[in-house]
């Protein structure tokens, strides 16, 4: 029996400011997570987790994140990785500062 | 205050300077990250959730008003304008980007601060009461010993990597205000036919595995201290599982060996170590004391602090703020940092400097970081307190809450901390407000209620009165509460009250439980944690989850 692939994407924290970043399909990291590459297969995960981990110059402690497929990109599956997209809850600071 | 001598500037000067290095070998890609890591935790950097974290130690959590500025100017011009003052008595910055930290450690080396130690498996920084040099209950001030720990633990060569993080916290007065219990070590400064000594509590700890420190002895002779604390943290060292980080830290080691094993081996250790203590350290000790000579107090009559008292609002905030001082004209002011829905510990910058200039025109210039996240201006005159409390309300910080249900203890949780499990903030800042609306906090009186975003306690959950676990339930946060905690000279660890309750539901449950405690008190004079102690468990379980009573009815 096949198990059913959570969908994925390459996550991690920028090198230089610390806030959170998304693997974008053309290899560039993002601050926003409708614009990452969604992943819907294993392999290629591991792979483009290889191709994060590789960018050591750029970002801290990439790994896989669980998503869902949305309308205007990937949306996260967990709440602590829905935090990582807006900032704290007590001040409008992060990500929500420019929003 | 204790200065630093030219052998501290030189020792902080060069560790900037190699950490300088570190950050620019870091951003050319000479280290990798896994490199890079040990050596910026060892000078107190994380990397958190959405931002790197500055973590900063405040020894024994002593600020002068310079120090206090200086921490203020860093929050504007490298952080957001604010800093989190923590359990430890420390400051973490949120939001710091990895170029502008050697700057930061530069600024914090003006004022004769630093970061270093405040990470990592090493003694971290060294904690005391809060009302140290002020308190009317006090024996001796245990700021000079809190000092001498913190110059011999510093880049101590043998304890940079020990099994596990280690802390000690010092105490010179029965009534513990400095959680000496829940440490790796705690001290009591303790007399005995006159002669000064310590009474040594080693194993305390929250975390995973919550557990009451042990009296390793009763009374360990002034000249001894350093050498048997040596002796405990290198006996530790040989001894502390290494092979399950769960189960590195002390209390595991007492609990696995048992407390006569560990206390024949730190004298056995003990009696190697004392002869190559020369009476150096003691040396040092008596010039540490002397930098913390008393202020010189004040004469003068207190009529304006009775005559203030007509005003109501001066009175709650007296009745709640204030605390005895050695000098009978004189008070402890704690500052709350727990405005009713503002985050617990945070102080802007304004804020800050509004401190430093209060304790610099009132307060002998002396301010201190509590563990419960409040501020302390140790030393004000009576007749100043009219003054000062007109000075704290322009400054938005002249709430009326110390020890009441507001005054909560608050990790930063996954607002902020990689670790958490779960927030922390907006429970603390619903339950605050939610009884500010129904306006009950000062008839419920003396109430601690603490928590933390994950099971390693930060925010002293098993010690609250009412304690909450922030937990990951299937993806859903889950707040577990605990009854009956104390973190004071009688600690004990809090009694889980069952199953957890949702974000939406937590706030809910500990107004069941505040209203049931007003039904079931004697009177207003039996506090929450009397009634809890005379009554259990059981009478607040049923007010928690009614809808088990009615299914068993």
């Amino acid at each position: 029996m096949s198990h059913r692939f959570t969908p994925k994407v390459v996550t991690a924290n920028a090198l230089l400011e610390g806030d959170a970043v998304w693997l974008t399909a053309d290899d560039r990291w993002t601050r926003d997570i409708s614009e990452a590459e969604l992943i819907e297969d294993e392999a290629h995960g591991q792979i483009r987790l290889l191709d994060a981990m590789a960018q050591a110059g750029t970002v801290v402690g990439a790994y896989l994140a669980d998503v869902k497929p949305g309308a205007h990109g990937p949306e996260p599956l967990h709440f602590r990785e829905a935090f990582r997209t807006r900032g704290p809850s007590n001040y409008a600071h992060g990500k929500q500062e420019t929003a | 205050m204790y200065q630093y001598n030219e052998f501290d500037r030189a020792f902080l000067a060069t560790r900037n300077r190699q950490f300088r290095a570190q950050v620019e070998r870091r951003i050319d890609g000479s280290l990798t990250e896994d490199e890079f890591k040990p050596l910026r935790l060892m000078n107190g950097l994380y990397l958190q959730l959405h931002a790197y974290m500055l973590r900063v130690a405040i020894p024994y959590g002593t600020l002068n008003g310079a120090k206090m500025r200086q921490l203020a100017m860093i929050a504007d011009r490298w952080d957001k304008g604010y800093g989190h003052f923590t359990t430890r008595q420390n400051i973490q910055y949120n939001w710091p980007h990895l170029r502008d930290v050697p700057d930061m450690l530069d600024a914090l080396a003006e004022v004769e601060m630093h970061a270093i130690q405040t990470s990592g498996n090493t003694i971290r920084n060294v904690t005391a009461d809060h009302f140290a040099g002020a308190a009317a209950d006090e024996l001796a001030d245990p700021r000079p010993v809190a000092e001498l720990l913190r110059q011999w633990s510093t880049d101590h060569p043998e304890f940079q990597f020990l099994p596990r993080k280690f802390k000690i916290a010092v105490t010179g007065a029965a009534a513990d205000r400095a959680v000496i219990r829940a440490h790796d070590i705690g001290i009591q400064i303790v007399a005995r036919n006159r002669e000064t000594g310590y009474r040594i509590i080693i194993g305390g700890g929250l975390g995973r595995t919550p557990m009451v420190g042990m009296v390793l002895t009763d009374f360990l002779p002034e000249v001894d201290l350093l050498p048997y604390c040596e002796a405990i943290v290198s006996t530790y060292n040989l001894l502390g599982r290494r092979d399950n980080k769960y189960k590195a830290r002390i209390k595991v080691t007492l609990h696995e060996n048992g407390i006569d094993t560990i206390r024949a081996l730190v004298e056995a250790r003990f009696a190697e170590l004392r002869p190559r203590f020369s009476g150096v350290d003691q040396a040092m000790l008596r010039g540490i004391e002397a930098q913390f000579a008393p202020p010189v107090f004040r004469d003068g009559d207190t009529a304006a602090f009775e005559a203030a008292r007509a005003n109501p609002v001066f009175r709650a905030w007296a009745d709640t703020n204030l605390s005895a001082h050695r000098n009978p004209n004189y008070a402890i002011v704690s500052v709350s940092l727990k405005k009713h829905g503002a985050t617990p510990g945070d102080a802007t910058s304004d804020q800050m400097r509004a401190l430093a200039d209060i304790a610099q025109r009132f307060g002998h210039d002396e301010l201190r970081i509590s563990h419960e996240q409040n501020v302390i201006l140790p030393h004000v005159h009576k007749a100043d307190l009219p003054a000062v409390h007109a000075a704290l309300k322009a400054a938005d910080l002249a709430t009326a809450n110390i020890g009441l249900i507001s005054d909560i203890i608050a990790c930063p949780g996954m607002d902020y901390c990689a670790l958490a499990t779960a927030r922390s903030i907006p429970v603390a800042q619903e339950i605050a407000l939610r009884f500010e609306e129904l306006k009950l906090e000062h008839e419920v009186g003396p109430l601690k209620i603490k928590i933390s975003g994950c099971i390693n306690a930060c925010g002293h959950h098993h010690v609250g009165h009412i304690g909450i676990l922030g937990l990951d339930r299937a993806g859903i946060e889950n707040y577990q509460i605990t009854l009956g905690g104390d973190g004071t000279e009688t600690t004990v660890i809090g009694e889980r009250a069952g199953p957890g309750f949702s974000a939406a539901q937590i706030v809910p449950a500990v107004e069941r439980l505040v209203m049931a405690y007003l039904d079931l008190r004697t009177g207003p004079h039996e506090t929450f944690i009397a009634a809890y102690r005379r009554l259990g468990l059981s009478p607040f379980k049923a007010a928690l989850y009614p809808e088990a009573r009615a299914n068993a009815a």
